[in-house]
């Protein structure tokens, strides 16, 4: 794998883990617990989007067959996406969600601070973009676990449950494969991300009195387009448009 | 009718939308605490770049004039045109008069 396809196939990554929990998130949409959250994580999904389209556009670029955003987006089986599991997992309740969005926003945003670094100019220029849209995405999330944590014993025992259901991805997230290895130098290294990952997490679930699971079973292999039950799920739903009619434009 | 009794306390919100011109009331959201208030106001009115700088304060904060003073507090400055600086005339570069 030389360094232009291997940076075709990192950057499908950072497209398909903001495509598929946007299409998560959108899910809330009408479903909301309250008017201003129910806008609230549209917008974030709407983020995640806008986040998946220049990943998708610079990946097309690299790749030079003249595919488009949509051609990446709908066109491809779950074995070729590439997200990590924690992204594809089913929304929950509220707490869940929360919880699924404070982990994957915490290491995104750690992710995006060491690409925004990298001596591949365009990764760096789209990192700074995303950081900004993650960090406010963070924020939310992570105020609203501490809210939950410390609020009634019914919240605080969702969001507990929500974080031992969870935790099993999250090694998932630092995974390394081919395409890290090829791309050294470009990128970080993910393992030097999981320090201070952890620490950010921590920070918010110990004010939140939410307790890190301990001897959890890990469960890895979204990189690689190996990836639970649930991702098919959502892609036949996402790509139905395209499938039945295809080429359809609006 | 539980539901509208755990409606979270209401907020008004107010928009500024470039630097040196005043915050304007744009609405209100339903919020339990001071950063959950500015969050959602800016989920809710600064979707589309509405804004540079966002006022939060809880509805029953504000104190507000009754309708039925309106007669007493209003009408006495009816009668008074003097009071308009409608005699001098605004330099063109002058916006937001």
């Amino acid at each position: 794998m030389d360094t232009k396809e291997a940076l075709y196939n990192y950057c499908l990554r950072l497209g398909d883990n903001n495509l598929v929990l946007g299409q998560r998130l959108a899910e809330w949409c009408s479903n909301g617990p309250i008017l201003e959250e129910d806008l609230a994580m549209t917008n974030l999904s709407l983020d995640h989007f806008g986040q998946a389209e220049f990943m998708y556009e610079y990946a097309a670029e690299l790749e030079g067959k003249g595919r488009t955003c949509d051609d990446i987006a709908f066109k491809r089986n779950e074995r070729e996406y590439f997200n990590a599991l924690i992204t594809e997992q089913p929304n929950g309740d509220f707490a869940f969600t929360m919880m699924k969005h404070l982990l994957f926003s915490a290491f995104a945003q750690h992710l995006y601070e060491s690409l925004s670094l990298s001596n591949d100019k365009r990764l760096a220029e789209l990192s700074v973009r995303a950081l900004k849209e993650i960090k406010y995405h963070f924020r939310h999330s992570s105020e609203w676990i501490v809210r939950l944590g410390k609020g009634t014993q019914e919240s605080a025992m969702r969001t507990q449950y929500a974080l031992n259901e969870l935790w099993m991805f999250t090694a998932d997230l630092f995974e390394i494969n081919k395409i890290d290895e090829t791309l050294i130098g470009i990128i970080v290294d993910s393992n030097e991300l999981f320090p201070a990952w952890k620490k950010t997490i921590e920070t918010v679930l110990n004010t939140a009195n939410i307790k890190i699971p301990e001897k959890v079973h890990m469960l890895k292999g979204g990189y690689n387009g190996k990836h639970t039950e649930h991702l098919g799920h959502l892609l036949c739903e996402m790509q139905y448009l395209q499938r039945a009619y295809p080429n359809a434009k609006w | 009718m539980q539901q509208q009794n755990n409606q979270l306390p209401l907020w008004e919100v107010f928009i500024q939308s470039k630097s040196g011109i005043p915050h304007k009331h744009v609405g209100s959201i339903h919020a339990s605490d001071k950063k959950m208030a500015l969050q959602n106001a800016r989920d809710i009115y600064t979707r589309r770049g509405e804004g540079r700088s966002i006022w939060v304060v809880l509805s029953e904060n504000i104190v507000s004039s009754a309708p039925g003073e309106e007669a007493e507090f209003f009408d006495p400055t009816d009668d008074k045109v003097y009071r308009h600086p409608t005699f001098y005339r605004v330099p063109d570069g002058v916006k937001h008069m």
